[in-house]
């Protein structure tokens, strides 16, 4: 079949060739053989974005899991006394409906949306690339099935099967990882398994087989590892996709409940005012994923052009 | 090409079966028994053991599945004990305004993207494609219902042009365009961010092709290699992304239609949701996974007339 089997938006991000950024050479600068991951390191270092976006990481991360321990608010029960007040000195981007405060409670909410981001994303992965790569390394009938499979789960979108999934589980964190982990596995194992096809009749496959290596050794020792650059990189975008999953998930009410919070859970509470001018309600953790979301794809962006070989050829 | 339709038109079937099953798997993942979802917690055990018995659920799960999906076949969706009515009923309402709002977004968004494709790939890494891929990138970024709910403050709230929820029936839909705009904007605008990125880079992709070099060194102008060779070939892969990008798309519409509260699929299916009804929530599935691998298969064959290298790989 062809290469273009139904994938998901964040597979169809995945464009031909020649990205975005990254100055050329002026002429006479070439990379030295040296290691492969200085080549990359020196390609991924060349695109702006990509530092500005890693920087963003660094600082949304700092700021969610840091920042508690500088600024101190009071995250565990509400009081509806003080409920959205405005911007003042006591509370520097106001208080939410519930009466917590809005800056404080960014940060809460940036510790769980990153810690789903990121644990969603490794379960993904880590489900995704051992099926593609079994998959592609076993070949014939249970290659076919392995990947029908996929193709049929794919056909339910991203959203439709996490709603479903959502409404039939009750949602906490772990819950929530563990749903869209579940979901989110199916583009990672097809693009694993592509690369998987490619490898597996490479030379040095074939030399560990005539050494008496076996399958398992095969998989694990020689065909994950070279698939390490695609994994990277869907990972990045992964944890973005997840990220913007759960914030869409908290606003159709399918959450988790305070006093946990996160970015879309806090701006579903403020979106009840949006015609009452709560600004500081909607603006912050509106902004808050935007700005993460924006960061992971512009590393995740920079970081296929680094580990396109296509693109080396400079 | 007879030969490869044949084979993509099968592969599509077999996945269709494979979703029937994955729906029906989810069926039965259902917390308690769907008996206890319609007769409620404090049903008596002998009213529960007759609807069980009446709507087959003591059969074998195989026997179940040939059931359900004879049902399927017959274009019986199940009933919905929450609306009091068939989900074919209600589907059968809520799927041509989908189609309206996703077909018009789709529209705008591919007539906007192409020619902004084109110009951040003429305009590469000058500061207005920086500036373009940068907007692309937040759009693409920005959660659908965030997008939606800042376009009704800014446009229905603070300037007051367009209404903040769609039309709610049949006839007000063509009546009161104004009421589609902002839905439809939304719902353009995410879609629009991911096509212009893919434009760009087909556009760049096409551009280091040895025919172009070709043409360059024949002495056609820079116009015409532009319109004439890159253009026409890196529209090619933009075809099969919009087949792709169909369930992308229909997601958007669930969170755009609850935003305006669009008497959409979306919403209805948004509805079943909070409401635990999950006949409407599997029929909806069903449908959407059915138009899915309809838009993948179509996206292939146009590929494969468009570019018949594909045929023979």
């Amino acid at each position: 079949m062809s290469s273009l089997g139904p994938l998901s938006a964040e597979a169809i991000l995945a464009e031909p060739a020649v990205s975005a950024g990254g100055a050329v050479p002026e002429g006479g600068e070439a990379y030295h053989s040296g290691s492969a991951w200085r080549m990359i390191a020196a390609v991924f270092l060349e695109n702006r974005l990509a530092i500005v976006g890693l920087g963003m990481i660094i600082f949304v991360t700092l700021f969610s899991f840091v920042g508690p321990f500088i600024y101190r608010t009071q995250q565990v029960f509400d009081n509806p006394n003080i409920a959205n007040h405005a911007p003042s000195l006591a509370h520097p981007l106001g208080t939410d409906a519930l009466g917590y405060d809005v800056l404080g409670r960014i940060m809460l909410g940036g510790q769980s949306s990153l810690e789903i981001g990121f644990a969603a994303a490794l379960i993904a992965i880590g489900i995704g690339v051992v099926w593609g790569a079994a998959s592609g390394l076993a070949g014939g009938i249970i290659d076919t099935v392995m990947m029908r499979i996929v193709d049929a789960m794919l056909a339910i979108p991203f959203l439709f099967a996490l709603i479903v999934l959502g409404a039939i589980f009750t949602t906490s964190i772990l819950e929530l990882i563990i749903v869209i982990g579940l979901v989110a596995w199916l583009v990672p194992a097809r693009l694993v398994r592509g690369e998987t096809l490619s490898l597996r009749v490479r030379e040095y496959v074939q030399a560990v087989r005539v050494m008496g290596g076996g399958s398992r050794r095969v998989l694990f020792r020689h065909i994950i590892p070279n698939t390490v650059g695609t994994i990277v990189v869907n990972a990045t975008f992964q944890v973005a996709d997840a990220i913007i999953a759960v914030a869409t998930l908290s606003y159709l009410g399918l959450g988790v409940s305070a006093p946990a919070t996160n970015w879309g859970g806090e701006l579903n509470l403020g979106l009840n005012y949006i015609f009452s001018g709560y600004w500081w309600t909607i603006y912050p953790a509106g902004l808050a994923i935007v700005l993460t979301v924006v960061a992971f794809n512009f590393v995740g962006d920079a970081m296929r052009d680094a580990l396109e070989v296509r693109l080396q050829r400079r | 090409m007879i030969g490869y339709l044949i084979r993509r038109v099968g592969q599509a079937l077999i996945v269709l079966v494979g979703v029937t099953i994955i729906t029906f798997i989810l069926l039965h993942l259902l917390p308690g028994s769907p008996v206890r979802a319609i007769l409620g917690i404090r049903a008596s055990p002998q009213a529960v053991a007759q609807l069980t018995k009446q709507f087959g659920f003591d059969q074998p799960l195989w026997v179940q599945y040939g059931v359900w999906v004879s049902h399927l076949v017959q274009l019986n969706l199940g009933y919905s004990y929450k609306q009091n009515e068939t989900v074919m009923t209600l589907l059968a309402q809520r799927i041509p305004k989908t189609l309206f709002l996703v077909g018009t977004s789709l529209v705008v968004a591919v007539l906007l993207a192409v020619p902004l494709g084109i110009l951040q790939a003429v305009r590469r890494n000058r500061p207005d494609d920086y500036v373009m891929t940068g907007f692309s990138f937040i759009f693409y970024s920005m959660p659908t219902f965030w997008l939606g709910l800042l376009l009704i403050i800014f446009f229905s709230g603070d300037l007051g042009w367009f209404p903040s929820a769609a039309p709610q029936d049949q006839t007000s839909l063509f009546s009161q365009l104004n009421g589609m705009v902002l839905p439809v904007a939304t719902l353009s605008l995410v879609t629009l961010a991911l096509f212009s990125r893919y434009m760009r880079s087909s556009m760049l992709e096409q551009s280091i092709q040895d025919y172009v070099r070709t043409a360059r060194a024949k002495g056609v102008s820079n116009r015409a290699v532009l319109f004439r060779h890159i253009l026409r070939n890196a529209l090619i892969p933009v075809i099969t992304l919009i087949g792709l990008s169909l369930g992308g798309i229909l997601s958007g519409a669930v969170v755009t239609e609850s935003v305006f509260n669009y008497p959409g699929m979306g919403l209805a299916f948004y509805q079943a949701a909070q409401a635990d009804d999950f006949p409407v929530l599997l029929g909806v599935v069903v449908v959407v996974a059915l138009a899915t691998v309809i838009g993948n298969l179509v996206a292939d064959i146009l590929y494969a007339v468009v570019d018949p290298r594909i045929r023979y790989s």
